[in-house]
């Protein structure tokens, strides 16, 4: 892991140069810009939050007042989460020409989609806020110490994931369609909309299994619930699974590698 | 010290076939092993077992035809691929010219561009800000580099693209056909810079299908056919045996073509053959020899008898009446090179036989055969200096020469020839009727040489008509555009024919003694 983690390191410069190409790019020609990186969020929050307040009037979500910040909590980590391995499953595809015609470390591609989409996280965590200030709703700053923890392990099972990912989409192109469904049963296995406690016993069990169901969790508890953060534990296998995920991922992205320039 | 060095290093290509293709992760998932699966159901060599070693300092081309195994060699040395077999090894920092600009973002500036393109060429910030403005001043872009790449002019991109990639400053420098795009100007200074990476003593290792390049520019050349190493060495002597096997080849190429038009132009005249076979004078002994001889030619054998059609085949052709859509087909599978239908005997008026009768308009006509077949141009044959050629150089000796052949003696006729370029302007025509030579007897078979003793054409194809005719012009045996040639050149020029000639110059007026 180390070892992978040292050669990631060594390309921060070319990894910077992605992921600022693609902020830049993103938004480009559009009127209102960088604004798209705040605005996108808060407009999916809108939807999320009308449906589940005013279209569906659930009596159970009455614990979760304000019902749209608890929503934001799990909803922007989900949305970093699934956009990397949407578009690092295309990454190595899109980029072809580059892979065929220039010598560079390929896994800067999957990594710099990652890190571009964490700085969208990054972009929506001041509307977030602004939120929960807004709400009047206390944040804690011995639980604030366990939020960069949270994003940590994040990256670390979002990189593995997107590695895997983009390697297997050169020879299976299907992996694409599988994924783009798979991550919305995942978004809805995960205690995003509601809370783990409004699920059966026997589903909840299944669930433990969810690594994102924890994050989402840890990050709900760190940020919207007034109880002290208590999810150490849980996150620290996740954490451990997330870092044998990476490795993994970058092993078979290595095994792989050469077959990139002929495959894709 | 070499800078480049392959060790038997071969490269096989997989190639997935058709059930590979369609079943995908599904098949991979149920025969439950990705790795086997992965596992090709073909391959493809395109390097096979090539040793190579290019000297530090030296400038390296490679030659061969497309799909020779050119790119592959450089990707293997840039390292985008690797050996399949062999070992690749590679001392200093490459730069590789395969495409350019590849990489480049077209939604954001041609600053930003050139920062990341850089950065990927393995160059770190720093540099790329300390080279910048020179990388700008060389692209030629001025106040265009602020404005987003997709607003370039293909010329710009590449202007951009190639000045970051060559001020990567590279030790071995990689080169892909990249001077075939880009206007004059462009490829000018590709080349001062080419030749600026020589004098620093830089290794360059370039692909081109400009030989004049090689010969120009490297130190060495290498052929490469087929994937294998053909021949190393100094570039003039390769490339010398190269264009002597792309020679060889071209003029294969140019029979088989020609074969091809030969025999779309007897199926055509079988339609003649038809029409005769349904007149009630045609006589079955005459249709029988000329069944023999007409399928005898076609394979150019001289002896009857070394045929080997089935003589069903034979008689069915043979016998006034039968159907000819049977016969005909049988035996064009036989002989590909097909001209087994040669036109009909002169027996019934020639005028009624639908095959008579040249396209309307003859100088747009498509290659074809038509006439009487009373003479018969039974095989045509292009001789250079060596014996049969379809390539000549300029100035060299051209013999067409042609087997005729008549049935029955023939008392009024001529032999012509005409020769066209590719865009089909006449560049010569003659007869032996123009010439003023008098047709008085022609019995059985005979042979006409039209002897050209220097071809001054200017480097082209060119494309001839050979024609057995009456005085008056009706056609025994018109072969229309049927024999393609090609004439090469050193010199490039231009216009149709080069006649014989000479500079003079007073003595204020001087030039540089020739280069060797």
């Amino acid at each position: 892991m180390l070892a992978n983690l040292v050669r990631l390191f060594r390309h921060r410069g070319l990894i910077r140069m992605l992921v600022l190409r693609e902020l830049k790019a993103r938004y480009r020609g559009s009127v209102l810009g960088f604004l798209w990186s705040f605005l996108n969020p808060l407009l999916l929050l809108l939807v999320y939050s009308f449906v589940f307040t005013t279209v569906i009037d659930r009596g159970d979500l009455a614990g979760l007042e304000p019902y749209a910040v608890f929503l934001f909590c799990g909803l922007l980590p989900w949305t970093w989460f699934s956009s990397s391995l949407n578009e690092s499953a295309d990454t190595l595809i899109v980029n072809a020409n580059l892979i065929k015609k220039v010598v560079f470390p390929v896994e800067t591609l999957p990594t710099a989609t990652v890190l571009s989409n964490l700085c969208h996280f990054l972009f929506g965590l001041p509307i977030l806020f602004g939120f929960l200030a807004y709400h009047q709703i206390p944040l804690r700053p011995a639980d604030l110490i366990w939020f960069p923890a949270v994003v940590a392990v994040q990256l670390g099972l979002t990189l593995g994931l997107s590695m895997t990912l983009a390697a297997l989409t050169v020879h299976f192109r299907d992996v694409k369609d599988l994924l783009s469904n798979g991550l919305t049963l995942w978004f809805f296995a995960t205690p995003i909309l509601y809370e783990l406690s409004a699920v059966p016993p026997g589903v909840r069990a299944v669930m433990a299994f969810n690594p994102f169901a924890h994050l989402a969790m840890s990050y709900q508890q760190i940020l919207f619930h007034e109880a002290p953060f208590a999810h150490g534990r849980p996150l620290l296998a996740v954490a451990v699974g997330a870092g044998g995920l990476f490795l993994l991922g970058y092993g078979l992205f290595d095994r792989l590698r050469d077959s990139f320039a002929e495959e894709v | 010290m070499s800078a480049i060095t392959l060790d038997g290093v071969s490269k096989v290509y997989r190639r997935y076939g058709r059930q590979r293709r369609f079943a995908t992760l599904k098949s991979a998932l149920l025969t439950g092993s990705l790795v086997r699966h992965l596992r090709p159901d073909e391959s493809f060599r395109a390097l096979d077992d090539v040793s190579l070693t290019v000297a530090a300092g030296t400038t390296c081309g490679i030659i061969g035809r497309n799909g020779s195994g050119k790119s592959t060699l450089l990707k293997l040395v840039a390292g985008i691929t690797r050996p399949t077999r062999g070992r690749v090894g590679v001392r200093g920092r490459v730069s590789a010219l395969i495409e350019l600009g590849a990489g480049f973002h077209p939604e954001i500036s041609g600053r930003e561009n050139v920062f990341i393109n850089g950065v990927m060429l393995g160059m770190s910030r720093r540099e790329v800000e300390r080279r910048f403005d020179e990388i700008v001043a060389f692209a030629e872009l001025g106040d265009f580099i602020e404005a987003p790449v997709k607003t370039y002019s293909s010329g710009m991109y590449m202007r951009l693209g190639f000045a970051v990639a060559v001020h990567v400053d590279p030790e071995i420098l990689l080169v892909d056909e990249v001077l075939a795009v880009g206007d004059e100007s462009f490829s000018l200074k590709c080349l001062d810079k080419f030749a600026e990476f020589k004098r620093r003593g830089k290794t360059i290792l370039f692909v081109t299908h400009s030989l004049s390049m090689v010969e120009r520019f490297c130190d060495t050349a290498v052929w490469l056919d087929a994937g294998r190493k053909r021949l190393v060495g100094d570039p003039r002597q390769v490339v010398q045996c190269y264009l002597a096997d792309v020679e060889q080849a071209e003029a294969a190429h140019l029979a088989a073509e020609d074969a091809r038009a030969q025999g779309s132009a007897s199926s055509r005249g079988s339609d003649a053959e038809e029409a005769a076979e349904a007149a009630p004078d045609a006589h079955p002994a005459a249709e029988d020899a000329r069944a023999q001889q007409g399928s005898a030619s076609s394979r150019g054998s001289d002896a009857p008898g070394t045929e080997d059609a089935p003589p069903a085949a034979e008689d069915a052709e043979a016998r006034p009446g039968a159907a000819p859509e049977t016969g005909a087909p049988a035996e064009g599978e036989e002989t590909p090179s097909g001209a087994e239908a040669s036109p009909p005997d002169a027996s019934p008026p020639p005028s009624e036989a639908p095959g008579d009768e040249p396209p309307p308009d003859m100088f747009k006509a498509a290659e074809g055969r038509w006439g009487s077949g009373a003479v018969r141009i039974e095989q045509v044959t292009l001789e250079g200096r060596l014996g049969a050629a379809r390539v000549f150089r300029g100035g060299e000796p051209l013999t067409i020469r042609m087997r005729v052949a008549a049935d029955r003696p023939v008392d009024d006729f001529a032999f012509g020839v005409s020769i066209f370029s590719a865009d089909g302007v006449c560049c010569y025509g003659t007869n032996t009727h123009l010439e003023a030579l008098e047709s008085s007897r022609l019995d059985g078979a005979g042979e006409v040489a039209f002897v050209i003793e220097r071809l001054d054409l200017v480097a082209g194809t060119y494309k001839l008509d050979v024609a057995a005719h009456r005085r008056d012009g009706f056609s025994y045996d018109y072969h229309r555009l049927l024999y393609t040639f090609r004439v090469k050149s050193s010199t490039r020029d231009v216009g149709i024919y080069r006649p014989p000639h000479a500079w003079r110059f007073s003595p204020n007026i001087r030039f540089k003694p020739p280069r060797s």
